[in-house]
């Protein structure tokens, strides 16, 4: 291990700077043609950097003509309210069948591990008349009734976590006289916090990158989402590429910056979601 | 209040209530329409009249003998092709990045940040890259010398390869971060042993690294198949289908027979067949695993 092959050495290096090169060259094609005047856009070569990045027209007429503000707004509230309900009853479904021995316990959770195997996207064509049938077609609660029910990653990962809380606790707090839901809500819930990080992150990025739901249940314009407005977007303005990189800009942006913030939580989320 | 109750009530109640609405969620949205797709596929249903004829195996006939449906899947071939590739990249890098190198933590940062971008997003920024005209990849063809005409998403013989190499750009770094991790739970002191031993890079990667990391690349690997199996968002935003069904994949055909041809009998039988086929592969993944444990 102490020195190292110098061949080796330089390939590691030249091999992670065209890695580098490849994933940084096409956003850098729409940073550059986003901040560009519809004359430079015409003037100038796709590649070369505008006059000035201070040009946020592009930005304001994006955002504007996509109706991003109710996008990002409905995108909120799915995001809320699914994340909300994933956690509370994904949470206290592992607490009630973990800390508990009952009939048919062994049989429920085998139930849930099961429906894993069971790809959503070849559910669509019933969810769809389901969801028709609940009269939640072109309405929020569409999509979130179905990432919050078809999703069952939530009970994975509490499962796992909640089986590391030593049972001596629930004991402890039992002698002392708190209600079973006390014990619960006080104690094991916060201590599932790390889990309901890791959940909350894996959700949001789905989410907030899923077309085919919104796309298929939310087809109203009122009911835009951000995938949606980004779609209708293109569809009328394509090939006005210094609008469009605006627009893909301004949509890319939250991911990133959430990205850069919780790096550790996702990274950390990403490997214990995958490897359940 | 609740306190005073017996544990034993307590107990009833919290299995009760914590239970019922989870697991009536997971029977309405899993196994109902698992269960109802398998009966649909043996009607003519058209996804509204009251009456769904019972036509036996006819769909499932339908599905296997039409080009125009089964022969969708060759399309997704290129995703596999991929997607393999993609894994033996992601695995290089993975080594790469856990041995001792400066700047191992901005190149994982890096290499992992499309995964989490906007897919519909990342799918209109290739649509920029791979433009004929305007597209910056035949620009920089054209400086280079080396032609700059190829309609990268227009083209039939190749569109599938374009659509799947974005993919690539997309999920390399998420497979790397899993092999990363995979890689960083082997025990040092193991190739230190090796190295006493005088073994080489190749040996300890062969001996030590692929031993360690096996369940890794096949769980990597059964969701390269699964993800093959069901690609969707990428040709549906970018080609629709396109050029002439040239990059249309198995579950926009899906799709496109419920909803815009509403013939749900025979979409039921396509999911069924597409939900058959990853549950094979999921259970000769298992048996394989199991085997290598034995």
């Amino acid at each position: 291990m102490t020195k190292e092959n110098p061949v080796w050495a330089i390939t590691k290096y030249v091999s992670l700077l065209v890695a580098a090169f490849i994933v940084l060259f096409p956003p850098y094609i729409i940073v550059a043609n986003a901040f560009k005047t519809p004359d430079e856009y015409l003037d100038k070569p796709a590649m070369a950097m505008p006059s000035s990045f201070l040009n946020f027209s592009n930005f304001g007429e994006a955002f504007v003509q996509a109706d991003m503000g109710r996008a990002f707004g409905n995108t909120l509230i799915i995001l809320g309210t699914t994340l909300t309900l994933n956690v509370l009853l994904g949470s206290a479904f592992c607490y009630a069948v973990s800390r508990f021995q009952f009939k048919l316990q062994g049989p429920l959770v085998g139930l849930f591990l099961f429906a894993t195997i069971i790809p959503q996207i070849t559910t669509q064509v019933i969810n769809y008349k389901t969801i028709q049938g609940l009269d939640l077609t072109n309405h929020l609660m569409g999509p979130v009734l179905l990432y919050v029910g078809a999703d069952i990653l939530q009970i994975y990962i509490y499962l796992q976590f909640i089986r590391n809380i030593p049972y001596d606790l629930d004991e402890a707090a039992m002698m002392e006289g708190a209600s079973l839901f006390k014990i619960f809500y006080s104690i094991i819930f916060p201590l599932l916090g790390p889990a309901t990080a890791t959940i909350v992150i894996l959700k949001t990025i789905a989410i907030y990158n899923d077309m085919y739901t919104p796309f298929l249940y939310l087809p109203g314009s009122d009911n835009v989402v951000v995938s949606t407005s980004l779609m209708r977007f293109f569809g009328v303005n394509s090939g006005d590429w210094q609008m469009v990189s605006a627009a893909i800009l301004i949509i890319m942006i939250p991911t990133a910056i959430m990205y850069l913030l919780l790096q550790k939580y996702i990274f950390a989320g990403v490997t214990s979601g995958a490897v359940k | 209040m609740l306190s005073r109750l017996p544990f034993g009530t307590q107990k009833k109640l919290i299995i009760g209530l914590f239970v019922a609405l989870p697991l009536l969620l997971l029977l309405t949205f899993s196994y109902y329409p698992a269960l109802e797709l398998i009966r649909l596929s043996f009607t003519n249903w058209d996804g509204m009249s009251p009456d769904k004829e019972w036509i036996g195996l006819q769909n499932y006939k339908e599905v296997f003998s039409n080009p125009e449906i089964f022969g969708v899947f060759k399309h997704n071939i290129a995703y596999f092709v991929v997607g393999i590739v993609q894994n033996i990249a992601a695995i290089y890098f993975a080594i790469v990045l856990n041995s001792r190198l400066k700047g191992r933590y901005f190149f994982r940062l890096l290499l992992f940040l499309p995964y989490i971008l906007n897919g519909v997003a990342v799918a209109y920024l290739f649509g920029y890259v791979f433009d004929t005209t305007e597209g910056s990849l035949n620009y920089m063809l054209g400086k280079l010398g080396l032609g700059s005409e190829t309609s990268w998403l227009g083209t039939g013989s190749f569109v599938n390869y374009t659509l799947a190499s974005i993919g690539f750009w997309r999920f390399m770094g998420f497979n790397m971060v899993i092999y990363l991790a995979a890689l960083q739970s082997i025990p040092s002191d193991l190739y230190e042993a090796a190295s006493i031993d005088g073994a080489n890079n190749w040996q300890k990667f062969r001996f030590i690294t692929v031993p360690n990391i096996y369940k890794i690349i096949e769980l990597n690997l059964f969701l390269t198949v699964t993800g093959a199996l069901e690609v969707f968002d990428l040709p549906f935003v970018l080609t629709n289908g396109g050029p002439a069904g040239a990059s249309q994949t198995f579950v926009m055909k899906i799709l496109d027979t419920a909803f815009q041809f509403n013939n749900y009998g025979l979409a039921s039988a396509m999911s069924v067949v597409l939900l058959a086929g990853v549950v094979l592969v999921l259970s000769l993944q298992r048996y394989f695993l199991n085997k290598g444990r034995d």
